[in-house]
C-alpha cells in the first residue's frame, strides 16, 4: 500500500495542505538554487576568475555573489562584480535559500520536539528567523 | 510535519532507519551546518566591527572551508538525488543504485576540491 502511493505522480497525489506545498517547494527551490549557483559560477569565469581567484574564492562567489566576497582577491576591476544584475541574483539566492533552509530547520525540529506548544514556539521562532535573515541579508547585499 | 507525532526527543535522536540512513543523517548534518554558518555569517557581517572580523577569520581558515564545502556539496548532490527521485516517482525503484551513483559523484568531486583547497592554503 505504502509503496503504491509512493509511486503515484504528483498530479494524482494532489497538493492539498501546507506540508505538501512545502514538500514540493523544497524540491523546486533546490532546483532554483542549483541554477543560481551555476549562474554565479559561469559569471565569475566570464569576468576573469580563472587568473585572479583561487578555488575557495570562486566557490564563495558562486554560493553568494556579493561584492564583499571578492574583495580579498587579485581582481583589478571590481565594478562588473557589483552590478545590479549580481545584486538581483544574490537577492534571489538569499530569499530562496533562506526559505528552503528555515523550513528544513523546522522539519528537523519537528522530528525531535513532540509537544504541540513547543512546536508552535518552533514555528514562531522559524518565521522570526527567516524574516530577520532576509532583512539583514538584503540590507547587506544592497548597501555593500 | 503533522502536529500529533508523539516521539520523544531521546527516541528521535536514537532513531536508526534502514538503507539510506547514512545519506539521510549526512543531509541533515550538512543542512544544519550550512544554516548555522549562514545565520552567524549574516549576523557577523551585519554587526561588523571586531566581532565580525573575528568570525570572518574563522571562515577563511582552510579547515573550516573544507568542512563547510563538505556540507554544501553533500547536501547539493544528495538533494539532487532526492529531487529527481521525488519528482519522477517511478525512479524510486532504483533508490540503491541512485545512492551508489551519488557516492561515485561525490567522493571524487569532494576529494579534488579538498585537495585544491589544502594545496592553495598550505602549498602557497
Amino acid at each position: 500500500m505504502t509503496s503504491k502511493s509512493r509511486n503515484l505522480s504528483i498530479k494524482q497525489r494532489g497538493l492539498m495542505n501546507f506540508e505538501a506545498v512545502m514538500w514540493i517547494f523544497t524540491r523546486l527551490s533546490a532546483l532554483a538554487i542549483y541554477g543560481l549557483i551555476l549562474v554565479g559560477l559561469i559569471g565569475a569565469l566570464i569576468m576573469g576568475a580563472r587568473n585572479n581567484m583561487n578555488f575557495a574564492d570562486v566557490m564563495r562567489w558562486a554560493f553568494m555573489p556579493n561584492i564583499t566576497h571578492v574583495q580579498s582577491t587579485d581582481l583589478q576591476d571590481l565594478n562588473p562584480w557589483a552590478s545590479p544584475f549580481w545584486k538581483l541574483t544574490a537577492s534571489a539566492l538569499l530569499l530562496v535559500a533562506t526559505a528552503h533552509g528555515v523550513h528544513g530547520l523546522a522539519v528537523i525540529a519537528d522530528d525531535y520536539i513532540a509537544g504541540s506548544g513547543a512546536r508552535k514556539a518552533v514555528r514562531f521562532l522559524s518565521v522570526l528567523m527567516m524574516l530577520s535573515m532576509m532583512g539583514m541579508g538584503l540590507w547587506l547585499i544592497w548597501t555593500s | 510535519m503533522g502536529l500529533k507525532r508523539n516521539v520523544s526527543l531521546s527516541a528521535g535522536l536514537r532513531y536508526k532507519g534502514p538503507g539510506a540512513y547514512l545519506t539521510y543523517i549526512l543531509h541533515r548534518i550538512g543542512g544544519l551546518g550550512m544554516a548555522i554558518f549562514i545565520a552567524v555569517h549574516i549576523l557577523a557581517a551585519f554587526i561588523g566591527g571586531r566581532t565580525g572580523g573575528f568570525l570572518n577569520g574563522i571562515y577563511e581558515n582552510w579547515a573550516f572551508q573544507i568542512f563547510i564545502f563538505f556540507c554544501a556539496l553533500f547536501h547539493a548532490i544528495n538533494g539532487l538525488r532526492i529531487t529527481i527521485l521525488d519528482l519522477f516517482p517511478k525512479l524510486l525503484e532504483y533508490q540503491p543504485e541512485a545512492i551508489w551513483i551519488e557516492w561515485a559523484v561525490f567522493i571524487p568531486l569532494f576529494g579534488i576540491s579538498a585537495f585544491v583547497i589544502l594545496n592553495t592554503a598550505l602549498g602557497g
